[in-house]
């Protein structure tokens, strides 16, 4: 599916310098001199002054550029996005081992969206994503032996192995997974908004797309009707700068995304820094609660190909992506963040990044030793009432007639 | 307004005629309403009634002098409007409505057409279930069908609610709130309407349980959408996409024949826990009228039913095919002296084939008849499985009554369908095969 498309959208284009960043690194090392001004209060809460305003807002007065946050939290996201890093390392070399099959996308680089929207969330609110869902996935919970199990297509992943990359689903924590078709989930993530809202529940819905999905018809008649109705939802396009092959600018006539939802009020978040996007999701949750739906811009960056099939480097250079990993990596930014306020020394840091690695080691180990599914889950969960119906499989000569 | 008392049948298509040169809109107003208030509703009268009105409204589309009067539909479009007579109100029920009869069952029964047999329906499905929510374009002020009037009213705005023109949006704007375990009952105006939905229903809706390992599901949902020829609807109003969707597994397909089956079918769909397609054919909203049991009861999914026994051929269809086919059958049975067995599929996907088999077994002949197009129809599966099972028991190649491989035509309406004649034709065939 996607990964098809890709291979065929990988021409021989010239490899294009859309990033701002790259084109500029002046610009960038200027930007870099506006360091952002941390206070620490004596109850141990942080607040971060923002040396660049990471907001913009359209039909909006965006939030101050100001963060809050504590040490054990800025602890807490470097392992989380040090553990889904991993996660994807450990996907990326078992699908070149040909342990995986099939799909893969993987999530390098825009860790910082899903750690921060999850500092913002409760387990009650809902989030829907397309296929590169592996750390949405772990962010509401889930183990990476399930991420890893379902990818290898093991009984013990977290869809019983039948769903893959793509379909990562977690029924008690509402994420809805996971959706192959671009676009197709931000109209679901619409109607799961309307639930919860019609139940009285105080939470929201994140529905995330890429800049790529952007450009689909559908996204406009689910921010028509979330306006429509103030829904309580979070649109959220993740502008990684490329869908698939093409930059963004080669496919959105205005790339601005988060003027795109129209009626839908947006904001912009600079969303390589995991506390502007704390910051940002905190106001954004808060609007979609009192007054509607929003459209959140995060502006992020891809390290990887689209999918397993794409280098990634046939529209885009290796110094772009370099430039992106050594300025701006969200990993680092926290690292910095530490270091720079003796949080934390390197080699505590160092240790954690040991025992990460150590835990998704241990995963793939478990994981190549669980079942496959049974022969039965080719027919379960089609229909209730008829588990073994398939059409044109002869159930009377097949393995699990238990009628 | 000046009314016409109608007290015989057959002088109508004269009045219409002489009214129809003199322009007097306001008196064929009159007729249509007079049409309504008339007890005279033996089939064969009905059948005069709807081709009159069909006329009626065909002229009237035709005269661009004639002023149709406003039609309380909000945003309006497509190339055809709606200005059939099925579009218009309910008459008020009359004393003589209001007396009950009793079912072979016992149950009271009320004289009911086909679209006031949807209404009670999804009125019952309201009131029994607090999380059903019922919306699709214009249901609020009835639909263009008239299928949900008064339920807003009756069941709260927050329940029965209008939506944007938007088929892929209202789909997957379904399919969200089912998966928060909403009974969630969306309307597509025209099955013609539900092609901009096709990706979420056979990607989204059909996979939502199987792909998440059975941890979120669909099954609340119900897709409603009035399917097939009309008499005069053209290429985006007549079509019967029910093949399309019997070709993803994790869907149900379902068609009633009747105000009966109707009610009893869409309760059962609503309260299925698998998604399913409920096509409404639209020719019956108003002209098959019976007596329906006036209670909530349900018509199990998945059974085919043996409508009329016989002995020389088997004829399957379903919706409103089977009054066509009933008249071929009369047809046959009168000048060739033999017995047809017709089965009504109610239930396309899964498709109950045992009961074809039973039948066919029984008789070595099978005529497959369906509005839409023969390649790629559900005749083709049902011929196919039924010589999977039956291959020595055929007597006759098995037939296939359809329409042709075009376009659902306009003014060709009538060359396309799959008419009595045309299976009357084929059932003389199979018998002198």
């Amino acid at each position: 599916m996607m990964g098809l498309r890709s291979l065929r959208t990988i021409q021989t284009i010239q490899p294009r310098r859309s990033f701002a960043t790259a084109a500029e690194p002046q610009k960038v090392a200027e930007k870099a001199k506006k360091k952002d001004k941390f206070t620490i209060g004596k109850d141990g809460t942080i607040t971060v002054e923002f040396g660049v305003n990471p907001f913009r807002g359209h039909k909006l007065e965006p939030p101050p550029a100001v963060a809050t946050t504590t040490k054990e939290e800025l602890l807490n996201f470097f392992k989380q996005m040090t553990l889904w890093r991993r996660v994807e390392v450990a996907a990326d070399n078992l699908y070149k081992a040909k342990q995986i099959r099939g799909f893969l996308h993987l999530y390098n680089g825009q860790e910082a969206i899903v750690a921060g929207y999850e500092s913002v969330l409760n387990k009650d609110d809902h989030v829907i994503t397309a296929y590169r869902c592996h750390a949405n996935f772990m962010g509401r919970g889930g183990t990476p032996f399930e991420v890893i199990s379902e990818l290898t297509g093991k009984a013990t992943g977290c869809a019983s192995g039948k769903g893959g990359s793509m379909h990562m689903y977690k029924r008690d924590t509402n994420f809805h997974g996971g959706n192959g078709i671009v676009g197709a989930q931000v109209p679901i993530g619409a109607g799961a908004a309307f639930g919860l809202k019609y139940n009285g529940k105080p939470n929201v819905c994140i529905a995330m797309y890429g800049d790529g999905a952007a450009n689909q018809g559908q996204n406009f008649e689910a921010f028509n009707m979330a306006a429509l109705w103030k829904l309580p939802v979070i649109f959220v396009c993740e502008n990684n700068k490329y869908g698939m092959g093409t930059s963004a600018e080669r496919a959105a006539a205005n790339t601005e995304y988060f003027t795109r939802g129209d009626a839908v009020p947006g904001l912009k978040i600079d969303a390589m820094n995991v506390l502007s996007v704390k910051s940002g999701f905190a106001f954004a949750k808060e609007w979609a609660l009192t007054k509607g739906p929003i459209l959140v811009e995060a502006e992020t960056y891809r390290y990887m190909g689209h999918s397993m099939s794409d280098p990634g480097l046939a529209y885009r250079t290796r110094d772009e992506v370099a430039a992106i990993r050594a300025e701006r990596d969200p990993i680092d930014k926290v690292k910095l963040y530490l270091l720079e306020n003796q949080l934390a020394t390197e080699e505590e840091l160092k240790e954690h990044e040991k025992e990460i690695k150590r835990t998704v080691d241990e995963a793939v180990k478990k994981a190549a030793d669980a079942p496959l599914p049974e022969a039965k889950e080719l027919y379960t969960d089609i229909y209730t009432d008829m588990p073994y119906y398939v059409r044109h499989t002869n159930i009377e000569d097949s393995l699990v007639v238990e009628k | 307004m000046p009314s016409v008392i109608i007290d015989n049948i057959e002088a109508v298509p004269g009045l219409i005629q002489r009214l129809y040169t003199i322009s007097e809109r306001h008196l064929l107003d009159g007729i249509l309403s007079s049409i309504d208030n008339s007890v005279m509703r033996t089939k064969r009268q009905l059948i005069t009634i709807y081709k009159l009105v069909a006329l009626i409204s065909e002229n009237l589309l035709c005269r661009q002098t004639v002023k149709r009067p406003p039609i309380k539909i909000q945003g309006q479009r497509r190339a055809f409007s709606i200005t059939s007579p099925l579009n218009q109100e309910l008459r008020p029920p009359t004393e003589k409505d209001e007396e009950l009869s009793v079912d072979a069952l016992g149950r009271p029964t009320k004289k009911t057409n086909l679209y006031t047999a949807i209404n009670q329906a999804m009125d019952i499905a309201l009131a029994t279930d607090p999380k059903a929510l019922l919306f699709g374009e214009d249901v609020a002020f009835g639909g263009v069908f008239r299928c949900s009037t008064g339920l807003r009213e009756k069941h709260g705005a927050d329940r029965v609610f209008n939506t944007p023109l938007c088929e892929q949006g209202i789909a997957g704007f379904a399919i969200g709130v089912a998966a928060q375990g909403h009974t969630a009952i969306a309307e597509i105006q025209f099955a013609d309407y539900i092609f901009p939905a096709f990706d979420q229903i056979v990607n989204e809706a059909a996979k939502y349980r199987y792909r998440s390992g059975n941890q979120f599901d669909v099954g609340g949902l119900t897709f409603r959408a009035p399917y097939g020829a009309v008499g005069h609807g053209g290429l985006y109003h007549s079509q019967s996409p029910e093949a399309y969707f019997c070709h993803t597994p994790g869907l149900k397909v379902v068609v009633p024949r009747s105000p009966v089956q109707a009610k009893g079918l869409l309760l059962a769909s609503i309260r299925d826990p698998n998604p399913v397609i409920f096509l409404e054919p639209k020719w019956l909203y108003r002209s098959s009228i019976e007596e329906v049991p006036i209670e909530d009861y349900e018509i199990p999914l998945g059974e085919a039913e043996v409508i009329r026994n016989g002995e020389h051929v088997t004829i399957v269809g379903w919706g409103a095919q089977l009054l066509v086919l009933e008249q071929a059958i009369q047809m046959a049975e009168e000048k060739l002296g033999i017995t047809c067995e017709l089965i009504d599929m109610k239930t396309l996907l899964p498709l109950d084939i045992d009961t074809v088999v039973k039948s066919v077994k029984k008789t070595g002949k099978l005529l497959i008849s369906h509005e839409a197009p023969k390649t790629g129809g559900l005749a083709g599966e049902i011929a196919c499985a039924v010589q999977e099972r039956a291959f020595l028991h055929l007597e006759a190649p098995i037939k296939r009554v359809t329409g042709y491989d075009t376009p659902f035509p306009l003014v060709f309406e009538r060359f396309y369908f799959p008419d009595a004649l045309k299976n009357y034709e084929a059932i003389k065939e199979l018998i002198e095969y």
